[in-house]
C-alpha cells in the first residue's frame, strides 16, 4: 500500500477518496484552486497545495502543475477522481514517467475507449453488441445520409468525440436529418474542436444499465454487477440504484460477462464501468435471437455512482482501487460478491429544475444532512461553502439502502426531505418529486422517463404561502428568535420592551407581522397565550406549538401536525427550509412607504450566475421597452436582459468579461413618465 | 440576595377558593376588556372600515415595532358613565415602542361618538401627556375627532384642566424637548386643528384627513362660501399651500410609517443611570398570586409571598426585617433593575412609618425606582398611638414619599383607605403609574367602618335625646352606606374615573411594573431634596 497519495480533484469525491485512505492510514494530498482555498476536501487532507488560478484549465486541468506538487509532496500516487483528469491518457503517461502511479487504467486502455467510434469498432471485433450504426470516415452529408437508410429510424446523430451529451440529436424522420447532422457538426466543432460524428440506432425505451468491473495486475478480472441508471436529465444521470430492477438472473450474468470480456478486450486493469443501452421490449422476449443489450462505453475511471454497488455488495471500491494500484491482487473473487438488497442514490446539484436546470451559486447558509439507517451522504460542502459557477455543479449525493427496492427508495425519499438546505438552489425537492413518481415506484424506468413526465416533475410556481404551512413556519421562526425580531435600535439595557414580545394589558400577547412572496403581501396575527401560539390569518387560525431542537431547527406541531424547518433571515429576507422545498418570503419592513410601491424604479437582476459579455446601453441611455440591455453567459447559454418598460438607465454596474452572482444588480432603470 | 422560601400550599382549600375567586375576577376584567376593545357600535366601525380608514386599535399595531408591547393605559375609562356608550372614553392611550423609541401614543376613536371629547375623555388625553411630561416619552397623535362634545361643553371646555390644556401641554412639552407628532387620519375640526398644527411634525392622510377652524357648514353660515371639507382643508391644502402639515401620505398605512420614520429621526437616547443586572423571570410563578390573596380583604397574608411573585428571581433583601414588621421594605431587581419595594404587611404603626420614611430616603439617596403595594386599611388609631406621635410620624412618611424625586409605582393590590392611601403613594402623591388589581377597594375608610363610624355618631344624638335606635333601624341606616361604598370603591368605579391608570391582571404585575418602570427611565433622574420632617 502507498504512504501517501495526492488526490487530483475536488469536491464529494475528493473527501470520498480522502476518507478511504485514511481508513487505510495513507497520507492524503489535496489540490486546491484558489476558488477552493479553504474547501472542504482541503480540511479533510492531511496537506493541501495550491494548483492555480480558479478555472479548471488553469488547476485541475493542470498536470504539469499536479505532478510537480506530487513530487515535491512526495506522493507515490495519484488519484484522479472522476472528470477532469480521470479519463486523460496523456496525464497517465506524464504520471508513469514522473514515476507517479496513477490509479486508474493503463494509458492504452483509456485511449482505447476515448474514441466512440473506435471503442465501438474494438468492441464489435470482440464480439460485443453493439447497436445498428454508421462509423465511416467518410463524413461527407451524402456519406452520412446514405448510411442512414441502412442504420434506420428513429436514429441519434452523436458526435466522435466528447461527451455529457453536447451536440447528440434525436433524428425520427429522414427529412430532420440533414438539420440535425449540420446543428450536431457545428456544435462537436465548438466544443470539441472535432467535428466528427457518428451515426447510431435509438432505442426510444431503453434503459441505462452499467456493469462495474474491476482488473487486477495479476490477469483477474470479475465484475460487481450492474447498476440502472435510466433517470437522466440532459443526458446526466439524476438518480442511480443497483441492482436494475427486473433483470432476469440469465440476463444479468450475461451483461457481466460481456462487461468483463470486453474489459479484458483491452487489457483493463482498475475500476471500470462497462454501459450498455438495454432494450426492455426485447429482455422481455422469451425466445431470445439476439441479446437485448448493446454496449455504449465504457468509462475508464471510478463512476460517481459507485456508492450505490458498494452498498448492496458491502465493499469499498477506492480501497480495491488503492490495492489494485499499489500491485495488490483483488480483494474479493466473484463468489465471494453477494449482492444483498437495494440502494438508491440521488445527486444534489446547484441548480433550478424550474428554470431549464439552470446552475445556481451562492453561500450555503445552513446545511443539515440527513442520517438514519442504510442512509450515506457523500458531500463535498459545508455550511458556510460557496458554490460557485467554476465547476460541476453536484455538491453532494445521498445514497440510501434497503431490504429491498421498496425500502430503499422510502428511506431515501425520507432522507431528501429531511435534507436541509438554503442560500443556493437545489434539486432536492425535484428528486422528491422522481421518487414519490408511481411510475418510478414501479419500477417503469427507462432515459425518457424525465422528458415524458416533465409536467409532473416540474412544479408550478406555487404562490409562496400554499402551502400554509411554510408561512406559517417563518412566523414561528420569528415568534422564538428574539434576535431577529422587529428591533430596528441595538438596545444595551435588559429592557422588558424588548423582552415582552406582543406584550397587552389584559389580554394575550399578540403580534402582527407582514410577509410578501411573490409580489403578494399578506398580515400575520400571533397570538401567544398559556397553550401555545394561534397564528391568524385572513380566516385560517393555525394553533401552534413550537421550539427550538438542540440543532437549531424549529420543531413545531401546525393544528398537531410535525413540521420541521430552518429558517435564514438577512436583512428581511427569508429563506425557508421546510420538509425538502426551499420558500423565499420577505418580511415587510414596518417603515415602508406606499408610494414606494408605485414608482417606476426597477433594478435589473441577473437571472443566473454567469458572465457579462456584452452592455449594450450607457448610463443617462433612453431605452423603450424590450430593448435589450446586457448580455451575460452561463454554461455555454446566452440570457439578455431587456428594459421591462421604458426608461432611463440610472446606471450600469458591470462591465464585458465580470462574474455575477445570481440575483445581482445589473442595471437601475427609471420609468420615462 | 436571598431566594424566598414560599409557605403556600397550593393543594389547600383556601388557595384554590381564592384562586377560583381571583380568576373569577380577572376572567371578568378581561371579558370588558376585550368588548372595550372593540371600540364603537358594529355599524360604526363598519362604516369606517368603507371608507378604507383603519380601526384605531390596527392604526395603532401598524404604527409600533413589529412585537412590540402596548402599555395601554386606563382600559376602562368611562365605563358604567354617559350611559355605557363611550367606551375607553372614545381615546386609546398608551405605550410603545416606535422605531425603537418608547412613545406615548394617543388615539381617538373615531367610531365612538365621532371620536369627539367627554369629560372622561379629556382627564385620559390629559393623563396621558402627564405621563409623557413625567417620563419624557415622545408623543404621537393619531387624530380623528370631531373635537367637544357639544353636549358636555361646561365639564369639557372652560377649567383648567379641560380642553385647552391639551394644547398649553404641547406648547410646554415641546419646550422640554419632548417631541410632539401628530398624523391626521380623519378630522380635527376646530379646536382639534390645534393638534397638528402645535406639533412639531405632522403627517396628513390623503383624502381622509382634515384640518380647519370652522368646518363646511360654519363656513357657510358666516361667509355663505360653499367648500368641501377636502377643499378646505384636505391634505393637498395643508401639505402644498398652508403648511400646517409637513407629510403627504397615500393612506393609513402609509402615514403611520412616515411617523415611524419622524421617530426615527428623533436623535434620541435613554440613558439609564441604573446598575442593571441580567434579568430573570421570578422562581415562584406569578399565576400563583390568585391563591395567595384572600377572598376576604379583611384576612391577613404574607405580602412577601406577593413580591416574591413579582421580583426577579422570587429574590430580595429585607431592610429592617425586625423593626415594624407591618410594612415590609426591601431592595430588589426587576427585569434587572434596581428597585426599593415598601409593602404593607398589616396596619401601619409609628415603627413601620419611621421605617418606610428611612427606606423612601435611603432610595432617594441611592436613585432607585420606588413600588408601593398598597393594602391598608390605615394607621392605628387610640389613645396610646396618638399619645405615642402616630401622626407625626406618619406625617414623615407622607413627606418623605411626597418628596422623592425617584420614580415611584404604584400597586392597589388590595384595600386602599384613608391616611395609608397617603403614606403608601396614593394618586395624590405623584406616582408614575398606579394601577389597581380587581379585588381592590378604595375610598376614605372601608364600607364597614363608615356605616359604623356615621351609625356611632347618630346613635349618640338618640341617646342624648333619650331616645332609642332599635337594631333593626340601624341596620336599615346601615346597609345603604356600605352598598355606596362598596359601589364607589370597586375598582372599575375608581378606574372609570381615572383614580389610577388601570386595573391589571395581578398575573401581569411583574410585566407592569417592568415596562413602566422601563418607560420611566426615559426621564432623567432627579435629585430628592426632602420638607421638613416634624421630630
Amino acid at each position: 500500500m502507498f504512504e501517501s497519495i495526492l488526490i487530483a480533484n475536488r469536491g464529494e469525491i475528493a473527501c470520498r477518496v480522502i476518507r478511504t485512505a485514511k481508513r487505510l492510514g495513507v497520507c492524503t494530498i489535496a489540490v486546491y484552486s484558489d476558488a477552493d482555498a479553504g474547501a472542504m476536501h482541503v480540511e479533510l487532507a492531511d496537506e493541501g497545495y495550491r494548483l492555480g488560478p480558479a478555472a479548471a484549465s488553469e488547476s485541475y486541468l493542470n498536470g504539469n502543475q499536479l505532478l510537480k506538487i506530487a513530487q515535491r509532496a512526495g506522493a507515490e500516487a495519484i488519484h484522479p477522481g472522476y472528470g477532469f483528469l480521470a479519463e486523460n491518457a496523456g496525464f497517465a503517461e506524464a504520471c508513469a514517467g514522473a514515476s507517479v502511479v496513477f490509479i486508474g487504467p493503463p494509458a492504452e486502455a483509456i485511449r482505447a475507449m476515448g474514441s466512440k467510434s473506435a471503442a465501438l469498432e474494438l468492441m464489435s471485433q470482440a464480439k460485443v453488441p453493439i447497436l445498428p450504426g454508421y462509423r465511416g470516415g467518410d463524413q461527407s452529408d451524402e456519406a452520412l445520409i446514405e448510411a442512414a437508410e441502412s442504420v434506420g429510424f428513429p436514429l441519434m446523430v452523436k458526435p466522435v468525440a466528447g461527451g455529457g451529451g453536447k451536440g447528440m440529436r434525436i433524428v425520427n424522420l429522414p427529412t430532420e436529418l440533414k438539420a440535425a447532422i449540420d446543428s450536431s457538426r457545428r456544435e462537436a466543432q465548438t466544443a470539441f474542436g472535432d467535428g466528427e460524428l457518428l451515426l447510431e440506432r435509438y432505442l426510444e425505451h431503453a434503459r441505462h444499465v452499467e456493469v462495474q468491473v474491476f482488473a487486477d495486475t495479476h490477469g483477474n478480472t470479475l465484475h460487481l454487477y450492474e447498476r440502472d441508471c435510466s433517470i437522466q436529465r440532459r443526458q446526466q444521470k439524476v438518480i442511480e440504484e443497483a441492482p436494475a430492477p427486473g433483470l432476469s438472473d440469465a440476463l444479468r450474468e450475461r451483461m457481466g460477462a460481456v462487461a468483463v470480456h470486453a474489459a479484458e478486450a483491452i487489457g483493463y486493469v482498475g475500476a471500470g464501468t462497462v454501459e450498455f443501452l438495454l432494450d426492455p421490449d426485447a429482455a422481455k422476449e422469451k425466445k431470445k435471437k439476439s441479446d437485448p443489450f448493446y454496449f455504449m462505453e465504457m468509462n475508464t475511471r471510478l463512476q460517481v455512482e459507485h456508492p450505490v454497488t458498494e452498498m448492496v455488495l458491502g465493499v469499498d471500491l477506492v480501497e480495491w482501487q488503492l490495492r489494485v494500484a499499489s500491485g495488490e491482487p483483488l480483494p474479493k473473487t466473484s463468489v465471494e460478491l453477494n449482492p444483498a438488497g437495494h440502494a438508491v442514490e440521488a445527486r444534489i446539484y446547484a441548480e433550478d429544475p424550474a428554470r431549464g436546470f439552470l446552475p445556481a451559486s451562492g453561500r450555503i447558509t445552513h446545511l443539515r444532512s440527513p442520517a438514519g439507517p442504510g442512509v450515506r451522504v457523500d458531500t463535498g460542502v459545508r455550511e458556510g461553502d460557496a458554490v460557485g459557477v467554476h465547476y460541476d455543479p453536484m455538491i453532494a449525493k445521498l445514497i440510501a439502502h434497503g431490504r429491498d427496492r421498496a425500502e430503499a427508495v422510502r428511506r431515501l425519499g425520507r432522507a431528501l426531505k429531511g435534507y436541509e438546505i438554503l442560500g443556493i438552489t437545489t434539486n432536492v425537492a425535484y428528486l422528491s418529486r422522481i421518487l414519490s413518481h408511481p411510475s418510478y415506484a414501479a419500477a417503469e424506468i427507462d432515459t425518457g422517463f424525465v422528458e415524458r413526465f416533465k409536467d409532473a416533475l416540474t412544479p408550478l410556481p406555487a404562490s409562496g404561502f400554499e402551502p400554509g404551512h411554510a408561512a406559517i413556519s417563518v412566523i414561528l421562526h420569528l415568534a422564538l428568535n428574539r434576535s431577529i425580531c422587529g428591533e430596528r435600535v441595538a438596545v444595551a439595557e435588559p429592557s422588558p420592551w424588548t423582552r415582552l414580545r406582543g406584550f397587552r394589558l389584559n389580554a394575550d400577547a399578540v403580534e402582527y407581522l407582514r410577509l410578501r412572496a411573490d409580489e403578494e403581501t399578506r398580515t400575520f396575527t400571533l397570538t401567544r397565550s398559556d397553550n401555545g401560539m394561534d397564528i391568524t390569518c385572513g380566516e385560517k387560525v393555525f394553533a401552534c406549538l413550537a421550539r427550538f431542537n438542540s440543532d437549531g431547527a424549529l420543531d413545531a406541531r401546525i393544528d398537531g401536525r410535525r413540521v420541521r424547518s430552518a429558517a435564514i433571515f438577512d436583512h428581511g429576507r427569508v429563506d425557508l427550509w421546510l420538509e425538502g422545498n426551499v420558500h423565499r418570503f420577505t418580511l415587510v419592513d414596518p417603515d415602508e412607504r406606499r408610494a414606494a410601491a408605485q414608482s417606476g424604479h426597477e433594478h435589473l437582476t441577473a437571472p443566473m450566475p454567469g458572465k457579462i459579455i456584452a452592455v449594450l446601453v450607457e448610463a443617462g441611455a433612453v431605452v423603450a421597452r424590450g430593448q435589450p440591455l446586457v448580455t451575460m453567459e452561463a454554461m455555454k447559454m446566452e440570457h439578455t436582459v431587456v428594459a421591462p418598460f421604458d426608461g432611463v438607465v440610472e446606471n450600469v454596474r458591470f462591465g464585458v468579461g465580470d462574474l455575477v452572482r445570481e440575483g445581482a444588480d445589473l442595471i437601475h432603470l427609471t420609468a420615462q413618465l | 440576595m436571598s431566594v424566598f422560601e414560599s409557605n403556600i400550599d397550593q393543594r389547600a382549600k383556601g388557595f384554590r377558593d381564592n384562586s377560583e375567586r381571583m380568576r373569577g375576577l380577572v376572567a371578568d376584567l378581561k371579558t370588558k376588556v376585550a368588548e372595550i376593545s372593540q371600540g364603537g357600535p358594529s355599524d360604526a366601525r363598519a362604516k369606517h372600515l368603507a371608507r378604507d380608514k383603519l380601526l384605531p386599535r390596527a392604526r395603532i399595531d401598524a404604527l409600533l415595532d413589529p412585537g412590540s408591547p402596548f402599555l395601554e393605559l386606563s382600559q376602562l375609562a368611562a365605563h358604567g358613565m354617559y350611559g355605557g356608550e363611550v367606551p375607553a372614553a372614545g381615546i386609546i392611550t398608551g405605550i410603545g415602542r416606535v422605531s425603537g423609541v418608547e412613545c406615548m401614543v394617543v388615539c381617538n376613536d373615531a367610531t365612538v361618538k365621532g371620536g369627539t371629547y367627554y369629560p372622561i375623555t379629556v382627564k385620559k388625553h390629559l393623563r396621558a401627556q402627564e405621563i409623557a411630561t413625567d417620563n419624557n416619552l415622545p408623543c404621537i397623535y393619531l387624530v380623528d375627532s370631531g373635537g367637544a362634545n357639544l353636549p358636555n361643553q361646561d365639564e369639557v371646555f372652560p377649567d383648567r384642566d379641560h380642553f385647552g390644556r391639551i394644547f398649553y401641554n404641547q406648547a410646554n412639552m415641546s419646550a422640554a424637548r419632548i417631541p410632539q407628532i401628530a398624523v391626521v387620519m380623519g378630522s380635527c375640526t376646530a379646536g382639534g386643528a390645534y393638534v397638528p398644527a402645535m406639533s412639531d411634525e405632522s403627517v396628513i392622510v390623503r383624502e381622509q384627513g382634515t384640518i380647519f377652524l370652522g368646518g363646511p357648514p360654519l363656513v357657510k353660515a358666516a361667509t355663505g362660501e360653499v367648500v368641501s371639507a377636502e377643499e378646505l382643508g384636505g391634505a393637498e391644502v395643508h401639505c402644498k399651500v398652508s403648511g400646517v402639515t409637513d407629510h403627504y401620505a397615500e393612506d393609513d398605512l402609509d402615514a403611520l410609517a412616515i411617523a415611524r420614520r419622524i421617530v426615527a429621526h428623533l436623535n434620541r437616547r435613554k440613558d439609564a443611570l441604573l446598575e442593571s443586572r441580567e434579568a430573570r423571570e421570578p422562581r415562584l410563578d406569578p399565576k400563583e398570586i390568585y391563591g395567595i390573596v384572600p377572598s376576604d380583604t379583611r384576612k391577613p397574608y404574607d405580602v412577601r409571598e406577593i413580591i416574591a411573585r413579582i421580583v426577579d428571581g422570587s429574590e430580595f433583601d429585607e431592610f429592617k426585617q425586625l423593626y415594624g414588621t407591618t410594612l415590609i421594605c426591601c431592595f430588589a431587581n426587576l427585569f434587572g433593575y434596581p428597585v426599593g419595594i415598601i409593602a404593607n404587611n398589616g396596619i401601619l404603626f409609628s415603627e413601620s412609618a419611621l421605617k418606610g420614611t428611612h427606606f423612601i430616603e435611603l432610595c432617594s439617596q441611592r436613585g432607585i425606582p420606588l413600588i408601593f403595594l398598597q393594602n391598608i386599611a390605615g394607621f392605628m388609631v387610640g389613645r396610646k398611638y396618638e399619645a405615642g406621635g402616630i401622626a407625626k410620624d406618619g406625617a414623615k412618611m407622607v413627606t418623605a414619599v411626597s418628596c422623592a424625586r425617584v420614580p415611584k409605582f404604584t400597586v392597589i393590590i388590595g384595600g386602599s383607605f384613608g391616611a395609608g392611601n397617603y403614606g403608601m403613594c396614593g394618586r395624590a402623591f405623584g406616582p408614575r403609574f398606579l394601577w389597581t388589581w380587581p379585588n381592590a377597594r378604595i375610598s376614605v375608610m372601608g364600607g364597614e367602618q363608615a356605616a359604623n363610624v356615621l351609625a356611632q355618631v347618630k346613635r349618640d344624638n338618640f341617646e342624648r335625646k333619650g331616645e332609642a335606635w332599635s337594631a333593626e333601624d340601624e341596620e336599615a341606616f346601615k346597609a345603604p352606606i356600605r352598598a355606596q361604598y362598596e359601589h364607589q370603591g370597586h375598582p372599575y368605579y375608581a378606574t372609570a374615573r381615572l383614580w389610577d391608570d388601570g386595573v391589571i391582571d395581578p398575573a401581569q404585575t411583574r410585566n407592569v411594573l417592568g415596562l413602566g418602570l422601563s418607560a420611566a427611565l426615559n426621564a432623567p433622574l432627579e435629585m430628592t431634596r426632602f420638607g421638613v420632617f416634624r421630630m
